[in-house]
């Protein structure tokens, strides 16, 4: 027998990086060593020059969500501004194997969103319509164009929500986070940054209505700035400094099926049925599921939510019935009030917040990272985050994605 | 040599049963797994490793088995099962797998369910162990559920010869089987596995009720059943897995966990081999050595990593003629496929089996699983549990006790500590059985490794990682096992590193040179084995994936060829095509019929909440912009709902039933919401408020009449009821009689036309609808759908809430400031208004669009554009289309839109972007029908 | 699954119910009196504690009603239930 398609993922590099022991002084202290923060060392370090940079991070590096996500990228959003900071960072994908030198696994296998009401059909067509006039790729695709992309979904009428089209964006697909993660860590480690691991930040010393200096497990260091990314801890590091976040931080969980032969050749993502699936490099199913109601830190959901997943993909892939669950987990999404993050300034100077991006922020990585570093660097926000201000909660100018969002990927 | 022995086992040797694997024809007994038969065949190679193609054997006997990776192809195609969880039938096809499994095209035919079960005790393990817990359990009278993933009971005891109170252990288990089977309120599930452990005593089985039927499985049985337990005390009997040693070449068939091969004898009267070699750092794998020999088998040496081979068993193998070597290791094989020899030093021993023990891993996934904290045992090697939990115990190997007395004692213990904290103190003593075990493995050596070639040294056999992976990872600088676990993938397997995963963690201890008890082990996540999706779906499919909802008139609409719109769960009749006829001609059609003489539809779905109480009013111009308090009694308002942020959420008319009574309407797919928002400030916010709020959406079939005919028809079928303007005006109600049942008649209009909504219970639902197909009969009353009611509300500028709004949408934006209450010193949402945001000019608001060529219909959805061309993007685009049809009132296509600064474009031309041209369109009002209203009153 | 502990029913399955979000954020006095500010902490800002929380639920596929709990968020165990109007129960977590 000869070794099946996928069998084979690249090889890590023979080194990623260091582990030292922290300085008592940064420029830059980067709460949080997720995709997010990590990035952000990264741009920071290769577009701004600034190096003596930390990430600190509680547990192993990109061990939280980013460990955790179900890696669907695209940038077919519906508002100008979301459209803005996605399609960013989905360039920036597109070069990012090239940029960090490392594996990522990018592979632009598509993503069909699912239309199952009229409603939604119009809905699909006006995201589609939208993102064409924002220079992203998109189409609607009616059910027998949904078989043709990915012929296993059950495009019959007699399914309890038939499927009545789809938008598809052929740029969006996924990549594999490790891989992302490390080749951004790797590069970041190689400009001279700090990563810090086991390394919890506990408090925050302010003078001056200015950060200072971060508390942590292994001591204080002292900071110029003082960046967070700690997605799910978001509120509880902003708390640290008296600032209240408008977030609320949930358990998704996720699963996988053991490895299978190649049938699902893209990513299929519903929000009335509740499926967001594709199959990994390896074989494997990977699939999301709904997020949980209740506010949780606990990294583990309810299994009801895994059933009700379960009946979700047996709907629209009755061909799943005997793939089986291999493993199940979850992450702590940081949600806010109209499903779009939080990029930018605080009032406390030299504090920059990076948080929000709830269940879909895997794609943003790349984009948010160079928005981000910018912010940071200039002490001013890119205009790319500049719509996505903690303010727009005080004048009412949100950016509501839920329609585009909704429990999205 | 005939590897099925003469005798012994649990296989039931006088009937044959027949299958085939990778094309070839075997036999095989009832009783086998079709590992056991494989090997019984001689078949060694199951299949090949995922990366280098390399064959693959069968390691271990059961669940934790890394590589009998099997596709099982009839009776039906199911991917990636382990051989050695196959049960044998007749028929059964299967082939061995590269670590990929396929997925079968055809549907699956079998069926799946899932059952409640409430316990006081929860036994997991049928052993030693977990049979005297549940039989101590169930003695004090406690309900106790027992589950084992084998087909019967018995563990540990499964794959051994021994004794117990002098017997054979097998008599013991059947036993203690029967008196819990007999015991009211005891439940024994075999062939159930618990592969998930939540919070408060949740606990998820899977039990597998037919395939061991193979092709005789009834078809009325469901396959696979989820035991979804609620318990409240759980004992953890789950055993231990053996571990194995890595050294290079470890990976050939043939090389088996000592324990397994002695299951295969015992219990399927199998033999590894003619001719096998033990390599061990424990006493266990003696047993093995001694009970095959006994077999016939050729023990050629065995290998004992320690410095000292225990006194009592090496002399038992003397007297078998067996070597055994102390402080010598394994180091390396031979062989094309099946191992054929093994290296010890530099000696060759040939053989055509290799039995390895490495000590035993506790099965503590899921103690882990309910957050049970783990402790490395150094002189085990091995992760156990590191504390009790107020609900969880565990009992026998799974705590790292390998003595079989003192298992049972544990289990004894745990199952009366279990029973008593569910309140269950009278507990009868279980005697402890005694037994005759030669081999405790207590006494082992930790030995990850034997050092050697580290790239033909597998730690995971299923993903083809080795040592040298592991040491690579540590190089690179990894210090975390998930680091490790993800840079090597080792525990990503099938079997989830069930018995790869310590060794992996002692390797990389040793290369970091670091304590194991200062690392955390990769978490257990659930499933403990793998689970069918269809098992968790099990009935939730098809129409029972969601409940159809359908109104009391939906069978007159399906007889009449309705086309149905699914809006929230509901199936609403979309339009009604005669022969011939697309959606647009037939909602042409309806529409005209309409608007020249009468239609009706079925509106039974709205939402409808009756709001009751003293203060029922004061909390309706709470949550309405505009004021309900002040309606009078008899009378009907429109009103509007917005959130705390000011975006409206919803839509409806309120009618004023009596003073403290009031029936408001809601949106179809809203009504829910709607509900639990009002009990949710009437709870929360204003529990001193004197109102009730109840669902009567069911309880009404409800009937809008509309179109200039409609009055001649109310009136033929209301003789009671003064049809006339004076005597029954707009947006009032009466209570009458409707084609001789009891009936609410309302003068409400979504359309501009004079209208009546006829609301008689659901149980005459039908029967008032035809009487009015009826009546209508001479003016060609015409049934019509969602999209004509679509379209008759369009022309007047009647939003659809969720069609026009997408919760970004004010009330202002609608144009609805009318229904926004200036006098009200507070209402929901009121205090948004008042955000920057909501004062800019700019914001978007409904408009009317008409396409300049009247025969060009926009696609909803599209984007407005402000110039005749179209820049580079990103394009500033000034907003949508919401809606968009043909009208058969106007002559000619039209739109509504939400468009930046809408109110202030009226009159001007924008474009919007069809296809590959843009269509140059005439911003207008909203209302494009009968902008005075003439037509409200007939 | 979690098992809820209905202050009315006794304890059901989670899935019956519905969660509403910190406990004991009250509806403004005077709403048209506060800052955009301060009317943008009463909409869209809540605690998001890890640790104890206090938290409404409603016992939607039950007795309809709403109450309040402590729940450690850390573990997902509940640590108290309480009926609306009553004061938060001392818990120790
Ligand atoms: C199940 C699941 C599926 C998802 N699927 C997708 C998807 O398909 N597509 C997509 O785009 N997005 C997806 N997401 C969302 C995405 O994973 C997150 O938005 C994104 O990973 C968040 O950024 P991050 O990588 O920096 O977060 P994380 O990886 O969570 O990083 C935050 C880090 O902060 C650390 N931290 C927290 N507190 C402290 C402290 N006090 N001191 C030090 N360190 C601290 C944490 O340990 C953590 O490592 C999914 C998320 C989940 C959970
Ligand atoms: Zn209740």
């Amino acid at each position: 027998m000869t070794s099946p398609p996928g069998a084979h993922l690249p090889e890590h590099p023979d080194f990623l990086w260091d582990n030292p022991e922290p300085k008592s002084s940064y420029d830059v202290v980067i709460v949080g060593g997720g995709g997010h923060g990590i990035a952000t060392a990264y741009y920071l370090a290769k577009v701004h020059g600034i190096t003596n940079v930390a990430v600190l991070e509680k547990g192993w590096l990109a061990g939280g969500n980013m460990a955790r996500n179900t890696t669907i990228i695209r940038s077919n959003y519906l508002w100008d501004e979301s459209s803005g900071i996605y399609e960013h960072s989905l360039k920036l994908w597109e070069g990012l194997e090239e940029d960090l030198g490392y594996p990522i696994l990018f592979d632009q296998r598509g993503v069909l969103n699912l239309a199952h009401s009229l409603q939604d059909v119009r809905d699909s067509v006006r995201r589609v319509n939208a993102n064409r006039l924002n220079g992203i790729d998109a189409e609607w695709v009616d059910p027998a164009g949904v078989k043709e992309i990915c012929p296993i979904v059950n495009t019959s009428p007699d399914v309890r929500y038939p499927v009545l089209g789809a938008t598809y964006q052929p740029r969006a697909g996924i990549a594999k986070h490790d891989y992302v993660a490390w080749g951004y860590a790797r590069a970041a480690h190689a400009m001279g940054v700090d990563l810090i691991q086991n390394c919890e930040v506990t408090g925050m010393e302010t003078s001056g209505g200015r950060i200072t200096a971060v508390e942590t497990s292994r001591g204080r260091i002292a900071a110029g700035k003082v960046a967070l990314c700690a997605a799910g801890h978001s509120s509880v590091l902003a708390e640290m400094v008296g600032l209240r976040l408008p977030l609320a931080s949930h358990p998704l969980q996720a699963l996988v099926s053991e490895l299978l032969e190649p049938v699902h050749p893209t990513v299929v993502m519903s929000n009335a049925v509740h499926v967001y699936v594709s199959q990994a490099h390896k074989g494997e199913l990977v699939m999301g599921a709904g997020i949980d109601s209740y506010n949780g830190y606990g990294q583990r959901g309810s299994f009801h939510i895994i059933e009700q997943q379960m009946s979700a993909a047996l709907e629209l892939f009755p061909v799943f019935a005997r793939a089986h669950l291999l493993r199940t987990w979850a992450g702590i999404v940081d949600v806010s009030p109209d499903a779009s993050p939080i990029v930018g300034l605080t009032p406390v100077g030299g504090l920059y917040l990076n948080c929000g991006w709830g269940t879909g922020g895997f794609k943003a990585t790349p984009g948010v990272g160079d928005c981000f570093a910018h912010t940071i660097a200039h002490d001013k926000p890119h205009p790319f985050n500049e719509p996505f201000t903690l303010e727009r909660f005080t004048t009412g100018a949100l950016v509501d994605e839920h329609g585009a969002a909704a429990v999205a990927h | 040599m005939n590897l099925r022995t003469g005798t012994g086992g649990s296989i039931d040797r006088n009937t044959l049963l027949h299958f085939t694997f990778d094309g070839r024809a075997y036999t095989g007994h009832p009783g086998d797994t079709l590992a056991s038969a494989l090997l019984a065949n001689g078949v060694h190679e199951i299949g090949s490793s995922v990366k280098l193609g390399r064959p693959r054997g069968v390691v271990a006997a059961g669940s934790e088995d890394s590589t009998s990776l099997v596709q099982v192809e009839a009776p039906f195609s199911e991917p990636m099962l382990l051989a050695t969880t196959v049960e044998l039938h007749d028929g059964l096809r299967a082939r061995g797998l590269a670590g990929q499994g396929r997925l079968a095209a055809e549907p699956d035919p079998a069926r799946y369910d899932a059952k409640h079960e409430h316990c006081d005790v929860l036994v997991v393990g049928a052993g030693p162990a977990g049979l005297v817990a549940a039989l101590t359990a169930a003695r004090s009278g406690a309900r106790v559920v027992l589950v084992d993933e084998q087909n019967q009971a018995g563990g540990a005891l499964l794959g051994v010869d021994e004794y117990l109170d002098d017997r054979p252990s097998a008599e013991w288990v059947a036993d203690v089987v029967a008196e819990l089977k007999s015991t009211p309120g005891v439940l024994v599930l075999e062939r159930t596995t618990a592969f998930g452990m939540y919070q408060d005593g949740f606990v998820l089985a899977l039990q597998k009720r037919t395939d061991h039927l193979g092709f005789a499985a009834p078809a009325g049985v469901a396959r696979q059943r989820v035991w979804r337990i609620r318990t409240r005390q759980t004992v953890l009997a789950t055993g231990a897995h053996e571990r194995p040693v890595v050294f290079p070449d470890n990976d050939r068939p043939g090389i088996m966990l000592a324990s397994s091969a002695r299951t295969f004898l015992h219990r399927y009267g199998v033999l590894p081999g003619s001719r096998a070699v033990v390599f061990t750092t424990n006493d266990s794998a003696y047993c093995a050595a001694i009970d095959l020999a006994e077999s016939g088998v050729d023990i050629a040496l065995v290998v004992d990593a320690r410095p000292e081979a225990p006194a009592r068993l090496a002399a038992e193998c003397a007297a078998r003629g067996i070597e055994v070597r102390a402080g010598q290791v394994v180091t390396g094989t031979e062989g094309s496929g099946r191992v054929s020899a093994v290296h010890v030093g530099d000696t060759r021993i040939a053989c055509d089996a290799l039995l390895v023990s490495g000590g035993w891993n506790p099965v503590v996934s899921l103690f882990s699983q309910a957050r049970g904290k783990l402790r490395y045992d150094a002189e085990l090697g091995a992760f156990v549990p590191g504390g009790e939990l107020s609900t969880v115990r565990v009992a026998g190997s799974a705590t790292g006790e390998l003595d079989l007395t003192a298992c049972a004692c544990q289990g004894r213990d745990a199952g009366l500590l279990a029973a008593a904290a569910a309140g269950f103190t009278s507990g009868g003593q279980v005697p402890l059985p005694a037994s005759d075990s030669r081999c405790t493995a207590r006494s082992g050596l930790v030995l990850w490794r034997v050092p050697g070639d580290d790239d033909a040294s597998f730690v995971d056999l299923q993903r083809d990682s080795t040592v040298a992976d592991v040491l690579r990872a540590t190089g690179a600088g990894l210090r975390s096992l998930e680091h490790v676990k993800r840079y090597t993938t080792i525990g990503t397997a099938h079997d989830q590193g069930k018995t790869s995963g310590m060794i992996a963690a002692g390797i990389v201890a040793e290369a970091l040179g670091v304590e194991l008890a200062e690392q955390r082990p990769t978490t257990f996540r659930p499933p403990y084995t793998s689970v069918s999706f269809a098992a968790l779906a099990g009935r939730d499919r098809g129409d029972l994936h969601d409940p159809v909802r359908v109104t009391a008139i939906h069978p007159w609409h399906v007889a009449h060829g309705a086309l149905f719109e699914d809006v929230g769960q509901w199936k609403r009749p979309w339009y009604y095509p005669r022969a011939g006829e697309d959606l647009h001609t037939a909602v042409l059609r309806e529409c005209r019929a309409t608007r020249e003489s009468v239609g009706m539809m079925d509106g039974s779905t709205l939402g409808k909440i009756d709001v009751q109480g003293r203060d029922a009013g004061k909390f309706l111009d709470m949550l309405y912009t505009n004021m309900m308090s002040t309606l009078k009694v008899g009378r009907i308002r429109y009103g509007v709902m917005c959130g705390v942020d000011g975006m409206v959420i919803d839509d409806g008319t309120v009618i004023r039933v009596g003073e403290e009574r009031y029936l408001v309407t809601t949106t179809t797919g809203n009504a829910a919401k709607i509900l639990d928002w009002m009990e949710e400030w009437l709870q929360t916010e204003w529990p001193h408020l004197d109102v009730h709020c109840t669902s009567v959406t069911e309880h009404w079939a409800t009937i809008p009449l509309v179109g200039p005919r409609s009055r001649d028809v109310l009136a033929a079928v209301a003789p009671g009821l003064d049809v006339s303007n004076e005597a029954f005006e707009f947006m009032t109600w009466h209570d009458t009689e409707v084609a001789g049942v009891p009936a609410r008649v309302c003068r409400i209009s979504f359309s501009g036309e004079l209208a009546y909504e006829i609301n008689v219970t659901a149980w005459h639902g039908v029967a008032v609808w035809e009487a009015l197909m009826a009546a209508g009969e001479p003016y060609g009353i015409t049934p019509y759908g969602t999209e004509t009611m679509h379209v008759l509300r369009a022309e007047k500028g009647y939003p659809i809430i969720g069609q026009e709004t997408d919760a970004t949408v004010t009330p202002q934006d609608l144009g609805m400031s009318w229904a926004v209450s200036k006098k009200k010193p507070d209402f929901i949402g009121k205090r948004s208004f008042a955000r920057a945001e909501n004062n800019r000019t700019d914001r978007k608001q409904l408009v009317g669009l008409l396409p300049a060529d009247p025969g060009v219909l926009l696609p909803e959805g599209s984007q407005i554009v402000e110039t005749d061309r179209l820049p580079e993007p990103p394009v500033r685009m000034l907003g949508h289309v919401t809606s968009s049809y043909p009208s058969a009132a106007l002559g000619r296509t039209f739109a509504l839109a939400l468009v930046r600064s809408g109110h202030e474009r009226i009159g001007e031309t924008l474009y919007v972007p069809v296809e590959d041209s843009l269509v140059p369109v005439t911003v207008t009002e909203s209302v494009l029908y009968d902008k005075e209203g003439a037509r409200r009153d007939g | 699954m979690q098992l809820i502990p209905c202050p009315w029913c006794g304890p059901r399955e989670e899935a019956e119910f519905h969660y509403g979000g910190q406990a004991h954020v009250a509806y403004p006095e005077d709403p048209s009196a506060l800052t955009d500010e301060e009317w943008a902490r009463y909409v869209f800002f809540r605690d998001n504690p890890s640790g104890p929380f206090a938290e409404r639920w409603s016992h939607n596929a039950g007795c309809r009603r709403w109450f309040n709990a402590v729940r450690d968020t850390r573990t997902h165990d509940l640590l108290a239930v309480y009926r609306v109007g009553e004061p938060m129960p001392e818990v120790t977590a």
